[in-house]
């Protein structure tokens, strides 16, 4: 297990650094689809210049960082490479102990019980399966075109992910203190992960076996404590982020930038061109809407998934990177690297053809109808952002697709894999 | 204060200076002068009593508290490698600069009600002036009048360079002289002339200066400034082998403006001293000389207040007729360019260009750029290289843009060595804007205002420090600190920038489009959500479904 693993940390290094050396490097650091407005290397490198000038870099509109990115960039910027090849490095960490620690132990579990009926052995893991996933969800991150991408453009993507991943290994290990300053850190970067709390909560509740009630005070006394851990940490970090520039400048610069998106600069989203024709009467309305719309899932999918928060941390990452102001490739990246940790669904996917027919081919279509846009002057933004629609609906099929695998082999475990009508013929399941 | 004292206490001077330039271009600056002996900020005295300065103007400067307000408007561009330097210098389209006294508390409304009033009076679109166009430039526009106060929170600067100058202009502006278009030189001012030409400009200076009297000592004049409002049009003809005043303005002068104190044509004959180059008539004894622009001209002095100018036909009708082919310009010893690298709607380079003419001396020059906030600029990406070496500017201000509120700014102290070329570059990204931010035509593209390049050039020729009387108001008008040199402004190309433009027909279906793939996200997470997997039982056919009702109510088992 640790020769393929080194092999494939070799390979993925290798990638990015021909391409960290190549022409490459600097086309793919300007394409829209990898580089937000927030995220971007060249804002980096400007704020810092900013600074070097003796200019607040929140004082102009170019800079969306956060000061911790100040304080990092500051002391390493001349080995940017090297901290961007580490983030993935991070993820990797993540995978192997996803898998190692949570998934094999639950399936032992499950094993050992004798829960489930007689004809659901065939849809329970078997250890040999399960041996493979670190090697496989290592792969899917290191080797996707869209993280490679990400890493050779110098997005700070890439250290976002990398804190989620963090943040996603130390719950699982069931360090809550750990968890909950991580969680802050990455609520801290960009504010969508906040619905990350839900799902890490709702596992270290599982963990300690306290039971998801209302009325139970011991759920309260943990919620409390690790609401206190995450918001405690939060406010360390928003206050040492006050005494760098001594202002608080970058709170309208960084968060009031990503809810009002007054940059309307083209990516995979789909608020850019939605805002860009807005009649200004109606802007501050779906403002609303769309940002509500990011947060709003996550009650409802606690509920349904309270018992499996793995799966919930998953679905809230990927409608985060779907639905948020300005997703990049990146964040795309970071919830597909989950699924071969659900390979087990594969029997129950009903649209995974299509959808990944759809999405290899916008992403093939995206730099093509970009450059007959911008450069030829042949489209116009109308054929762009079909193609965005299309990528969107495409990443939306998707998790859904995933969820309903999810949820019928639930009940499959629950009610037997082979259902039979009243009268004994084959039934079929529907949603009711 | 009598109404003799008042009289006494304001002047007024016009001339025209006419320079025939060598491929048959002539070269016409008209300048109108009025000194008045006032202070606008008085407390308690109202000025009231205007004579020959424009009332229009007086009271917007009293009541906005104005200490020097530069207006222009200008069709065209002037060439300054082919025409040499203008006398005052203006960029295309419209231009406004102001300082305000450090009494006024909020200097941003009264910049905009200013800017409104203005606009009223010189019937000019100058309302489009707001704070997204407005900069607080922070070492270029220095006073150019009395100013001690140098503090740039009271000046402002703005510029419209898609303004357009027509008729519409002319004639609000030549009712502010004493005179109007009645008498004087101002009667050459006929706008279907004067539109023809390739270059138009026309400008108001207000400021305060040191009233200089014969005799009087300039320290005791200090706290009591004059007001001198400088009213010049500067145009470009084209013309052929012979030109007369009334094939140029389609008018000859009759009779100086009665209220003018002096009223003079200068023609340039330097570079035409035994005649040989043209033929200037009528003849005139008069010549004065004047070192202007680090140069020293000669020039034809015509007299309007002498009748004898006039000579019997009673009227003045200047001819000039080529007789051989021009010679060699001096070229000017500062010049700049501008324009825009790079392809595609994503990304672009601004070049600014600036050469240093002169054969053995280095001088620094400010360089002001102020770019519109929808070009984003990266500042870590300028780079200033004078032959081939990179050259690192002694001081840069730089303020970013805020967007949809203020443009960018940058100012940079650039040291040129003689004779070289500096290339200032920087690269910009194109914002996407909303689709009402777009003018109607918006491929046309949008316009980068004028860069400003401001220098102390060294000058060959010693200037004369001392101010008289009887010195030519053209030679007068920036304030010559030192004997060495001489203030220049040059300004360069607008540049002209294409933006991405969104499709401006589909606010409505794109609204719905991008509703309907939310909604597709919504709608499947909601079935999940609130819906549970049951199996499959096939409904029984309507006619079943009845007879089983029937059953029901009969008591007999059903059908299934």
């Amino acid at each position: 297990m640790a020769a393929p693993l080194t092999l494939l940390l070799i390979v993925a290094v290798t990638i990015r650094a021909v391409l960290f050396r190549s022409s490459w490097a600097e086309l793919i650091s300007e394409r829209v689809e990898v580089v937000s407005p927030l995220n971007a290397w060249k804002r980096v490198v400007e704020g810092l210049a900013l600074l070097d000038l003796g200019v607040s870099p929140y004082s102009g509109d170019v800079f969306h960082e956060t000061p911790f990115m100040i304080y990092l960039f500051h002391f390493v910027v001349d080995y940017a490479e090297i901290v961007f090849m580490v983030s993935p490095g991070l993820v990797f960490c993540l995978s192997r102990f996803l898998t190692s620690l949570y998934l094999f132990r639950k399936q032992k579990y499950a094993l050992e019980s004798d829960r489930y009926p007689a004809d659901c052995l065939e849809l329970l893991r078997s250890p040999k399966e399960m041996f493979y996933i670190p090697l496989k969800v290592a792969m899917f991150y290191l080797l996707n075109p869209f993280t490679i991408l990400s890493c050779v453009a110098k997005s700070t993507c890439g250290l976002n992910n990398a804190i989620i991943a963090l943040f996603i290994l130390c719950t699982l290990k069931g360090s809550a203190l750990l968890s909950g300053i991580l969680l802050a850190l990455a609520t801290y970067q960009s504010i969508y992960p906040l619905t990350l709390f839900a799902p890490a909560l709702l596992f270290f509740l599982q963990r300690l076996y306290i039971p998801v009630n209302l009325r139970r005070s011991s759920f309260w006394f943990f919620t409390l404590q690790y609401a206190f851990i995450y918001v405690g940490s939060l406010v360390v970090i928003t206050g040492l982020s006050f005494f760098l520039l001594g202002s608080w400048d970058f709170i309208p610069s960084v968060y009031g930038f990503i809810f009002s998106v007054p940059d309307l600069t083209p990516n995979i989203g789909l608020f850019w061109y939605f805002f860009a024709e807005m009649f200004e009467h109606f802007r501050l309305f779906f403002i609303c809407v769309f940002q509500i719309n990011v947060f709003f899932y996550t009650i409802p999918l606690s509920i349904k998934l309270k018992e499996h928060p793995v799966f919930l941390i998953f679905m809230q990452i990927a409608i985060i990177s779907i639905f948020k102001s300005y997703p990049t490739v990146g964040d795309v990246a970071l919830y597909m690297a989950f699924l071969p940790a659900w390979s087990h669904l594969y029997r129950f996917l009903r649209n995974i053809f299509l959808v990944s027919c759809v999405l290899l081919a916008c992403s093939a279509l995206f730099p093509v109808l970009w450059h007959l846009w911008i450069y030829a002057g042949s489209a116009n933004s109308n054929f762009y952002y079909a193609i965005t629609l299309l990528f969107n609906f495409g990443q939306i099929l998707l998790v859904s697709d995933y969820f309903y695998a999810y949820l019928r082999r639930e009940h499959h475990l629950t009610h037997g894999l082979y259902l039979k009508k009243k009268d004994g013929t084959e039934a079929t399941l529907v949603l009711k | 204060m009598g109404i003799t004292a008042a009289a006494a206490r304001d002047e007024f001077q016009e001339e025209l200076v006419i320079r025939p330039l060598h491929s048959g271009d002539i070269y016409a600056s008209f300048q109108f002068r009025t000194l008045w002996d006032t202070d606008f900020l008085q407390e308690g005295q109202k000025v009231s009593h205007y004579r020959l300065f424009p009332k229009s103007l007086g009271q917007v400067l009293s009541k906005f508290s104005v200490r020097e307000l530069h207006i222009s408007f200008t069709q065209g561009f002037w060439r300054t490698m082919q025409w040499g330097q203008p006398f005052i210098p203006s960029p295309p389209g419209a231009e406004l600069w102001v300082w305000f006294h450090d009494t006024v508390s909020d200097v941003d409304g009264n910049w905009k009600e200013l800017t409104n009033v203005l606009s009223g009076i010189f019937c000019a679109s100058l309302n489009f002036i707001d704070l997204t166009n407005t900069v607080q430039p922070s070492a270029s526009f220095k006073p150019l009048g009395l100013g001690n106060a140098t503090d740039h929170r009271f000046l402002r600067y703005a510029t419209l360079p898609r303004e357009i100058v027509c008729t519409e202009n002319l004639t609000p502006w030549k009712k502010l002289l004493p005179c109007g278009s009645k008498a004087g030189l101002a009667v050459l001012l006929k706008s279907e002339k004067l539109f023809h030409s390739s270059f138009h400009s026309q400008a108001v200076h207000i400021r305060p200066v040191c009233q200089h009297k014969n005799g009087l000592d300039f320290a005791k004049i200090l706290d009591a400034p004059s007001f001198c409002i400088h009213l010049c049009i500067n145009c470009y003809l084209h013309l052929f082998t012979e030109w007369s005043l009334f094939k140029m303005f389609s008018r000859t002068l009759t009779e100086a403006c009665p209220l003018a104190t002096s009223s003079k044509v200068y023609v340039d004959i330097t570079d035409n001293p035994e005649g040989e180059l043209f033929e200037l008539s009528p003849a005139t004894p008069l010549l004065s000389q004047a070192v202007v622009l680090g140069d020293r001209r000669t020039y034809s002095v015509f007299d309007l207040t002498r009748a004898e100018t006039f000579g019997q036909l009673r009227s003045l009708n200047l001819l000039l007729r080529w007789k051989g082919d021009g010679g060699e310009m001096l070229r000017p010893l500062l010049h700049a360019e501008r324009y825009v690298a790079g392809f595609g709607l994503q990304t672009g380079e601004i070049h600014t260009v600036i050469y240093n003419n002169h054969p053995y001396r280095a001088f620094p020059v400010l360089l002001m750029d102020s770019v519109p906030w929808y070009l984003q600029l990266y500042i870590h990406t300028l780079t200033v290289t004078s032959k081939s070496r990179d050259n690192k500017p002694s001081y840069i201000h730089y303020q970013p843009a805020k967007d949809r509120h203020r443009p960018h700014l940058l100012e940079m102290l650039i040291q040129l060595p003689p004779h070289s070329m500096t290339e200032v570059t920087v690269q910009f990204e194109r914002a996407l804007l909303k689709w009402t931010e777009y003018t109607p035509d918006p491929n046309h593209g949008f316009y980068v205002g004028s860069s400003v390049v401001s220098a102390l050039v060294p000058s060959m020729v010693a200037m004369s420090t001392n101010f008289t009387q009887d010195q030519p108001l053209f030679s007068s008008f920036v304030p010559v600190k030192e004997e060495s040199s001489y203030f220049v402004r040059v300004y360069t190309e607008p540049l002209l920038v294409n933006l991405p433009t969104p499709d401006f027909s589909m606010p409505y279906n794109v609204i719905c489009l991008t509703c309907t793939v939310v909604a597709v996200g919504y709608g499947s997470f909601y079935n999940l959500l609130t819906r549970t997997f049951q199996v499959d039982e096939p409904s029984l056919p309507l006619a079943k479904r009845l007879a089983n009702l029937i059953r029901r109510i009969r008591g007999v088992p059903l059908l299934t």
